[in-house]
């Protein structure tokens, strides 16, 4: 009993520094948001007294829809795009012999030591008007030379598909890599063809790794900011970029707050979803 | 059974999508033109406009000291976080504490900025450095705690009942057994914090008051209003020196193996 006791006293002593910071500057701030919301602005840039729900009233906007939706179908592009080039790239990592699947490896990490703004600044002068792309595919009579590559939605799916592709390589290959490959060719010797194998064997064989990969896109898809506001754009605007503008340009904390709110949730939503799924699957596990 | 060609052609294009803006970006560096707009001959020129620029080098030393600040009190809460999770794990209050240490990394950065933001506004805490530094301990506890919970989860528990049963008590178990079988997770967990809080910039920009500059927000207000080929002088340093950083960090890592 004493043992016990004294067990979960030290328990809560080791557990108590990052219950408390966590508690204070992430549960605490997320309340915050929540509760500002529900706040009228002041005219000074403040928050004022009482309670409203007109924050969440201006959303229903053609305004905000019209960047809703946006952000919706770009990171759904971006992760369908993702993974439908991280698959290939898993499955041939898996297959390949150990010394070039370290080297290969190693390529793609690479890449992304560089800092974020970096990379994205990268592919603005990539495709600026007097960039490299944009004179070849012009001289190429691919596209118009009026046609801009720059400051648009495809821009921005473009320039996500290239940050986050590493990281829906990585759980495919990490899952492609415990794939019984036995499996295809069994599946070959029973009549599959090559494409039917790949579909119906190898895809469920490594449905972990597609579903934690969607989600590592997916996700900070939807919250994405700085992308959309170097290469997007007013017509590549997202919520994140609202979400700014509220802060930084008129700074009108409530509604701010109320975006973030709607974008909580429909962060959520994609998450607890999978693990509801998940759980009734199989046994419990950490998604990482 | 012939295999099919196409994975492989898939990789190799996608490893050339990867690393064309950044050749173009290096080689832009040292192009004497003012414009982006072809080739006029190898210059040094921007690499020693940038040595007169004090504004870039102020911020690279806020985000050198934010860092090491961040570094050190996010590897301390992270590592305890870790030994609770990882020696209590089944209790009701370790499944809340791992809910709470892992939401962070799944959530947003943009999400984690306001909010703290609006913490900030709310208890009047003047936004600057040190508020800086507040957000940069929360995003890093949980890497470092992630990181270290790995090793921990990897290792023979039997080390520490057997230093139990010779006699030692808890701290000299903790200090004597678990720390130096902790220490690649340290190191590791400690360089993904560091490199994290040099490398952030979405939850910095709101959290970071008027004149509280560092590298990354210097490096976004070149991009929106400055000159180009400045930031691709920038860059290709910063290029080398991570590249140098990671690459001593993997020798230090293999001759310890």
């Amino acid at each position: 009993m004493k043992r016990e006791s004294r067990r979960s006293i030290r328990e809560v002593l080791v557990s108590l520094p990052s219950l408390f910071w966590l508690s204070l500057f992430f549960i605490i701030p997320t309340l915050f948001v929540f509760a500002i919301a529900l706040k009228p602005a002041n005219p000074y840039g403040g928050i004022g007294s009482g309670w409203t729900w007109d924050n969440f009233r201006s959303l229903a906007s053609p305004n905000y829809l019209i960047v809703a939706w946006r952000t919706l179908w770009i990171s759904v592009l971006s992760a369908a795009v993702c993974i439908i080039l991280a698959t290939p790239i898993g499955y041939y990592l898996a297959r390949v012999s150990a010394r070039w699947r370290g080297f290969f490896l190693m390529l793609i990490i690479v890449p992304f030591w560089t800092n974020f703004l970096i990379r994205i600044f990268a592919w603005k002068v990539l495709l600026h008007p007097e960039g490299a792309i944009k004179k070849a595919l012009a001289l190429s009579g691919l596209i118009s030379p009026q046609a801009s590559l720059l400051y648009n939605a495809g821009a921005v799916v473009l320039v996500t598909v290239y940050t986050f592709l590493p990281f829906t390589i990585l759980p495919i290959y990490a899952a492609a890599e415990k794939f019984d490959f036995q499996l295809l060719e069994a599946a070959r010797d029973l009549g599959a063809r090559r494409l039917q194998a790949f579909t119906k064997v190898f895809l469920p064989g490594i449905r972990r790794g597609l579903i934690t990969a969607v989600l590592f896109v997916f996700i900070p898809a939807l919250g994405s900011y700085v992308i959309p506001d170097i290469v997007g754009g007013p017509s590549g605007e997202m919520i994140g970029n609202k979400i700014a503008q509220r802060v930084f340009v008129d700074r009108n904390l409530p509604q701010a707050s109320a975006l973030s709110v709607v974008l909580i949730l429909s962060v959520l939503a994609p998450l607890l979803t999978v693990l509801v799924l998940q759980r009734k699957k199989e046994k419990p596990e950490a998604l990482l | 059974m012939r295999r099919s060609r196409f994975p492989f052609i898939v990789t190799l294009a996608v490893l050339f999508f990867f690393y064309l803006p950044i050749i173009i970006l290096i080689a832009n560096s040292f192009n004497a033109s003012r414009f982006e707009s072809g080739w006029q001959g190898f210059s040094l020129m921007w690499y020693k406009r940038l040595f007169h620029e004090p504004e870039i080098w102020r911020a690279a030393k806020n985000s050198l000291f934010i860092a090491a600040g961040a570094t050190a009190v996010s590897l301390v809460i992270g590592t305890t976080a870790a030994v609770a999770l990882h020696r209590f794990a089944r209790s009701r209050l370790q499944r809340f504490h791992f809910g709470l240490v892992y939401t962070p990394l799944v959530v947003p950065e943009i999400l984690m900025g306001i909010s703290l933001l609006m913490l900030f506004v709310a208890a009047a805490v003047e936004l600057g450095l040190f508020t800086i530094f507040l957000a940069h301990v929360t995003f890093c506890i949980s890497f470092v705690a992630m990181t270290v919970l790995g090793r921990l989860q990897d290792f023979d528990e039997s080390v520490i009942e057997a230093a139990r049963d010779l006699g030692a008590g808890w701290w000299a178990t903790t200090r004597r057994v678990l720390l130096p079988m902790l220490l690649p997770g340290l190191v590791a967990g400690g360089l993904l914090a560091f490199t994290l809080s040099i490398d952030d910039f979405v939850i910095t920009f709101f959290v970071a008051g008027p004149g509280s500059t560092t590298l990354p927000i210097r490096v976004y207000s070149m991009i929106k209003f400055g000159s180009p080929p400045l930031i691709n002088a920038l860059s290709t340093i910063l290029l080398v020196v991570t590249f140098a950083a990671v690459a001593a960090s993997q020798k230090l890592s293999r001759t310890r193996r």
